[in-house]
């Protein structure tokens, strides 16, 4: 296959018929507030913004599938550069394209490919970006293959929630999140909608733990060739130091040199079946992917953003789990949301004063002897632009001699400010609180 | 099942729908390593230090054992919360040379809950517990310091004498070890 091919600028003038056919007329699967109209033909083609995560063997489906389902405003974010080794199941790059940025190139190829459709690249980190950035999307769909990274988009998301002073959530804040995953022949596709439904965190045991081994199994009693390899990677890299800096997995001389030694000490413990691919797959993590799972569950995460964006029809609710290891089995299952979970269980309780003058001693009295909280020794923590602050701890000594000057500090001395939140833990509840402050009368120049 | 987008509202970069304080919310990790060390019991033998107490994430718990072969010693242990506490544990080492069969010469700590057997339930005070407890029941039969374990285990007279050298700073075998009493 060479460079992408051009369709005509001037597609023919059915090309949005069968979207039409949805979104032009009402039927029994239809979104009960669902309005057949030609305005969401053109939202969905103009307005929507839709975020792909990832560009790698789910994100170049979705980012297809997406595009050619009319969606034209779309971002892309990817960390990586294209390997060989990707190539045979992420169909938007070609042998040229090794070693370039996967986000710019799959953004290039679907741009060439399908007229009308425009989208931009980001060749970085998630994390890179903060939450004015995500807050301009309508719809985030990942395509990962790192549990941090969807838990951080995750939270990103719950994060944009706001709440009125009833504690009611404003719908307008909601950004949807659908997720794929895929191991192997299995794979799933989820919607969230953050705040409302079951979140990452909610379900975090439905990942499989990570495999550790004992330290001590590693470096005395070890029995395969996996507790070799983890011995060279946890134990020998950081005292040997062979090249000045941490493993990266994905430069050749690292894996050769921790697949040297593993061997040597696999040989010491006449331990066999060690090979240069299990030390990559040790060391990175590696799961097996396999394009079929991704091709099913990217058609499943794109038609779950077009239900979402176009309410033609209710969205998946809101787990679908897929394996195709011997035959085929699908199930779908509303996962619940968890009323403890640390992340989306976690709205910020309104604390209305009338301006920031209060000494934080009061306030901390004021949580004590309040009705509504009646605290035993809270533990306050702040974010102060941007920067975690620790305002005052009773229980740790090293940190309260430390913060005990706090306590006669207004909390405009602070640097809190109306719509500051505040972290409050205590041994009257099981997590950390949120308390977001409202100041009554403020000067307007204290408030944001 | 609520509907988006009814207003089909259309959404700008750079421009907030909502004017929102441009404030970083607290992760996960931070708010409960926050109830963790809110709930911080330390026995009598251990006290923490936070070098920014402003950074939960990261601190020094020093343990001081009052009895057992390592009474009089002084032990700093350095915490690292990631991102993803609670669900993997902290990364603990020791800063402080010691003889020790469960402790390598490098800081490694071969402590269950530190790894294999860790769960989100767990605290920084099970932890605490746990690593006072390899001082006053030191395990040989999960050695790191293979050595250490071996004479542990033939001559526990000979154990202490080395423990006693190595806390008051000498060699044990061709290993210098440096002073550590209180």
């Amino acid at each position: 296959m060479g460079s992408p091919m051009t369709v005509s600028d001037q597609p023919h003038s059915g090309r949005w018929n069968h979207l039409k056919k949805l979104l032009e007329r009402s039927g029994p699967f239809c979104h009960p507030d669902f309005e057949p109209s030609s305005e969401t033909l053109n939202f969905i083609m103009n307005s929507c913004k839709i975020l792909v995560i990832g560009a790698g063997g789910l994100g170049c489906e979705l980012l297809k599938n997406l595009a050619l389902m009319g969606f034209q405003q779309m971002h892309v974010i990817d960390m990586d550069i294209i390997d060989l080794s990707n190539l045979n199941r992420q169909f938007l790059f070609r042998r040229n394209d090794i070693g370039s940025s996967k986000a710019e190139v799959a953004a290039k190829f679907i741009n060439a490919r399908v007229p009308g459709c425009n989208v931009v690249p980001h060749f970085c980190k998630i994390q890179d970006f903060d939450s004015d950035f995500y807050r301009q999307f309508h719809v985030v769909v990942c395509g990962l293959d790192s549990i941090v990274a969807r838990r951080w988009m995750n939270g990103m998301l719950i994060s944009l929630l706001q709440y009125n002073e009833d504690g009611e959530l404003d719908q307008s804040s909601l950004i949807p999140m659908v997720d794929g995953g895929t191991e192997g022949f299995k794979g799933n596709a989820r919607v969230i909608l953050p705040g409302v439904s079951a979140c990452i965190d909610c379900t975090l045991d439905l990942y499989p733990p990570q495999v550790t081994y004992p330290l001590c199994t590693i470096a005395n009693t070890p029995r395969l060739p996996e507790h070799c390899i983890e011995y060279v990677k946890i134990i020998q890299w950081s005292k040997e130091n062979p090249f000045d800096c941490p493993i990266d997995g994905d430069d050749p001389t690292h894996i050769n040199w921790i697949y040297e030694k593993a061997q040597e000490r696999a040989n010491q413990f006449n331990i066999v079946g060690l090979s240069y691919r299990l030390v990559q797959g040790v060391v990175k993590n590696i799961i097996p992917a396999v394009a079929s799972t991704n091709a099913v569950i990217a058609a499943a995460c794109a038609s779950e953003v077009f239900k979402l964006a176009t309410s033609c029809c209710l969205p998946l609710n809101n787990y679908m789990v897929f394996n195709d290891v011997d035959g085929i089995y699908t199930y779908s299952y509303e996962a619940e949301k968890k009323s403890d979970c640390i992340v989306c269980s976690n709205k910020p309780k309104i604390y209305v004063l009338e301006n920031g003058g209060i000494k934080l001693k009061r306030f901390i009295e004021d949580l004590c002897e309040n009705q509504a909280y009646q605290m035993k020794n809270p533990g306050i923590t702040a974010s102060i632009d941007g920067k975690n602050r620790t305002l005052y701890m009773s229980q740790v000594k090293s940190i309260e001699e430390r913060t005990r000057e706090n306590l006669n500090k207004t909390l405009d001395e602070l640097g809190l400010r109306s719509g500051s939140q505040l972290f409050v833990a205590d041994v009257t509840n099981p997590n950390t609180i949120i308390l977001e402050l409202k100041y009554t009368n403020s000067n307007g120049m204290l408030t944001d | 099942m609520i509907k988006l987008f009814s207003l089909k509202q259309q959404k700008k970069d750079g421009e907030p729908t909502q004017k929102v304080g441009n404030q970083k919310k607290a992760s996960a990790a931070q708010l409960r390593i926050t109830k963790d060390l809110n709930e911080l019991n330390l026995p009598k033998t251990c006290s923490t230090e936070f070098p920014d107490p402003d950074d939960l994430l990261s601190f020094k718990l020093v343990i001081c054992p009052d009895e057992g072969f390592y009474r009089g010693g002084k032990f700093t242990f350095s915490f690292k919360v990631g991102p993803n506490y609670p669900h993997e544990p902290p990364k603990v080492k020791c800063e402080t040379q010691v003889y020790h069969p469960n402790i390598d010469l490098e800081g490694n700590v071969c402590l269950n809950i530190l790894r294999e057997d860790w769960k989100p339930v767990l605290t920084v005070n099970s932890i605490v517990y746990g690593l006072q407890y390899l001082f006053l029941e030191p395990n040989p039969e999960d050695p790191l310091n293979k050595e250490a374990a071996e004479v542990l285990q033939n001559n526990r007279r000979v154990f202490e004498q080395n423990v006693q050298k190595a806390m008051r700073g000498g060699n044990v075998g061709n290993v210098y070890f440096e002073r550590c009493l209180k």
